[in-house]
């Protein structure tokens, strides 16, 4: 069972709530996948719309929450909203994201590392989002975040674990779980970083804009128990290179 | 009066408690963070709390996010 | 707090491992420590060469064609402890000495002249004689002319690892030598050594003082090696997750039957020693493995290349016995007497190249009392 900052999960698939149709949709993929934890960003109350409001449809028995501070491009920008997320009844648990490229949407190390060691002196539980940069990770493994969350690729572009060799590293060196997000667009994406040994995944895009975002979301939630199971069950050697021609090649020499 | 919400200039009746603005937005309470002049309110606060001429509210809620 | 699970849950797990978990362990990127048990086990035994093949071409990966050479410097062969089968034990009626700074600085630059800029101070266990004052004195003598000082004397506490850091000691190396508490308990009969537990925890204080390198190690021909080896990959595991800016080395320091009166309880063949040192490397690419001059001329040219990365030449294993006349009593019988060149040639010879320096004190400059070279 996979254990977070005390905290036990049965499904080590996490979903996202953001770019899908319509909440009555997101309600029924959040459903399909099994997720127990999913994230939710803080906006502005849109003062024209005031019924606009996920919370109608999230219930808050079943899901933890995971508030992120998607937008904040800055330290200052993420502890402020990582805040109003406190203050929303958000609990302590929090995705950090500092993201101040618009374009690409990538985590920035230095700020993410700022604000993770303030945010953990004030309680939070931290998740920070970074790129796949074994170093960074454990210097906020250091810091007191709960877990790590690494990028496959960059947010929204479906290409998969890119960043197989560094997260390979990450999840050897880890002393926190380890949980890949972003970039994750087929279930054989998250199947590949359970079976590298990934603890869980986050999917948000993915599920959210497909054809039929019920069906993708079971397709994920299977695709992750297949790669954990495989994980255990010990996958099978590949050669990498031939035998010696001979059984004491090279070892004449011993006594 | 007038303040600042979410960025936009309101005209409101003076002296008005936050739990009533968000009651007249239509806003459930519970679901709503509210931060006034840069200071988060406590949900207690918001049937006490009296906006002022010049007041910066920013009403913050949970959307979808990834 | 590294713990150690007792020494038969080592050997059981060894023991079961099958031959098909050897050429898993032998193709997977991390074989992890399922893997080193299947590697050092029984099973994996008709696999040396295979081991050796696979242990060579991560060693090249990681190292290069490279050999790091260093010096032993005795510096005291005085020791409160009684360890069944040490030379210097306090059981033992041997000329002991300590040198004074005069005579250990001598002896540095006897090394020094000869080229080696990688020393290793080795002294036996008593703070009396050998005290974390004369250590600091005699970095700080030292540091100046030296690349890279290491020490293997009595365990410390992190504070005073601390303080021989900043007087320019850059690694600490010091050997559990058994994992089993058992055996552990008979050969150590009296002194400060006793203390398993304190003795176990000696790495960690190391590193968290900051030194660059903590060397581990278990003498071989004490317990049973294969469960030594499994104990040291988890040693070495468990210092890399909670250390992970710290060098890891190990040592493989072996009991030869000839030698003195202690005879090793489990001895330890060359080949025995070749699996161990395969198993490791295959465990651990990035860790150094030394291989001194307890082991013949013979047996360290044929393991260049194959996996240790840190070889001594022209030892001498008692205080004063570069230079000075009335040298002491020896810790251990050398068994590669050979001169620097002559081994420097040996490596050469095979291909590889004898680095004398790999690293400089100019680079750690922390600590308030540097010293002009």
């Amino acid at each position: 069972m996979l254990t977070i900052a005390g905290r036990k999960f049965r499904s080590r698939l996490f979903g996202g709530t953001g770019k899908f149709s319509s909440p009555e949709i997101m309600k029924e993929a959040l459903a399909a996948s099994g997720c127990e934890m999913v994230t939710v960003a803080l906006r502005r109350v849109d003062l024209n719309n005031p019924a606009d409001d996920i919370m109608r449809v999230l219930d808050r028995e079943r899901y933890l929450f995971l508030p992120n501070t998607s937008g904040a491009r800055d330290a200052g920008e993420a502890i402020r909203l990582a805040r109003l997320a406190r203050a929303s009844g958000g609990g302590e648990w929090l995705k950090l994201e500092v993201t101040p490229d618009p374009r690409t949407l990538l985590p920035d190390p230095i700020e993410t590392l700022k604000a993770t060691e303030e945010l953990v002196k004030e309680g939070f539980k931290v998740l920070p989002y970074i790129n796949a940069d074994p170093i960074l990770a454990l210097r906020l493994q250091d810091a007191g975040a709960v877990a790590v969350m690494p990028l496959g690729s960059p947010i929204g572009t479906n290409q998969g674990v890119l960043t197989r060799f560094q997260i390979e590293i990450i999840i050897a060196q880890a002393q926190v779980p380890v949980i890949v997000d972003a970039g994750l667009g087929a279930p054989s994406h998250v199947a590949e970083a359970m079976e590298m040994g990934a603890d869980a995944v986050l999917v948000n895009t993915a599920i959210a804009v497909a054809g039929d975002p019920v069906r993708m979301a079971r397709a994920f939630a299977m695709a992750v128990e297949a790669g954990r199971i495989a994980y255990e069950a010990g996958l099978g050697a590949v050669r990498k290179d031939a035998a010696p021609s001979s059984p004491e090649d090279g070892l004449g020499f011993l006594r | 009066m007038k303040i600042l919400c979410n960025g936009e200039t309101l005209e409101l009746a003076a002296g008005i408690r936050v739990a009533d603005y968000l009651s007249q937005l239509g806003l459930d309470a519970s679901s709503v963070v509210v931060e006034c002049d840069g200071k988060i309110l406590t949900r207690e606060e918001y049937g006490s709390h009296a906006l002022q001429d010049g007041s910066v509210l920013e009403l913050i809620r949970f959307v979808g996010g990834g | 707090m590294f713990t150690i699970p007792e020494f038969p849950a080592l050997q059981d797990a060894i023991s079961r491992a099958t031959e098909a978990e050897v050429v898993r362990a032998l193709h997977a990127d991390r074989p992890g420590l399922a893997g080193l048990a299947a590697l050092l086990s029984p099973a994996a035994e008709p696999h040396l060469a295979a081991m050796a093949k696979h242990s060579a071409a991560i060693t090249s990966q990681r190292f290069g064609r490279t050999m790091q050479m260093y010096a032993p410097v005795y510096v005291s062969s005085f020791c409160a402890n009684r360890c069944a089968y040490c030379g210097f034990s306090a059981d033992n009626i041997i000329d002991r000495r300590v040198l004074t700074f005069a005579e250990a600085e001598s002896e540095a630059m006897i090394l020094h002249q000869r080229g080696f800029s990688h020393l290793l101070l080795v002294s036996g266990e008593a703070p009396a004689k050998v005290g974390v004052d004369y250590l600091e004195e005699l970095a700080l003598r030292l540091r100046g002319r030296f690349a890279a000082l290491s020490i293997e004397v009595q365990p410390l506490a992190t504070e005073e690892y601390a303080r021989l850091f900043r007087a320019g000691i850059t690694a600490v190396a010091v050997y559990q030598e058994t994992y089993d508490r058992g055996v552990y308990k008979q050969v150590h009969l009296a002194g400060r050594k006793a203390d398993f537990d304190y003795r176990l925890e000696t790495p960690a204080r190391a590193a968290a003082a900051g030194m660059r390198e903590v060397g581990i190690g278990a003498l071989l021909g004490l317990a049973d090696w294969r469960a030594e080896g499994l104990a040291l990959g988890l040693h070495l595991a468990w210092l890399r997750k909670h250390y992970w800016r710290t060098g890891l080395t190990v040592s493989f320091p072996r009991m030869r039957p000839a030698q003195g009166e202690f005879k090793p309880l489990n001895p330890v063949s060359e080949r025995n020693l070749s699996q161990m040192i395969f198993a490791l490397r295959i465990f651990d690419p990035d860790v150094g493995l030394y291989l001194s001059t307890r082991e013949e001329a013979r047996y360290r040219d044929g393991m260049i290349g194959l996996g240790p990365t840190r070889y001594s030449a022209g030892s001498c294993t008692a205080p004063g016995g570069y230079g000075l006349a009335d040298a002491g009593g020896e810790q251990f019988e050398v068994g590669d007497s050979r001169s620097l060149a002559e081994v420097s040639a040996a490596i050469q010879q095979k291909g590889f190249d004898p680095v004398l320096k790999d690293w400089d004190a100019v680079f750690q400059i922390k600590g308030d009392r540097q010293q002009a070279a």
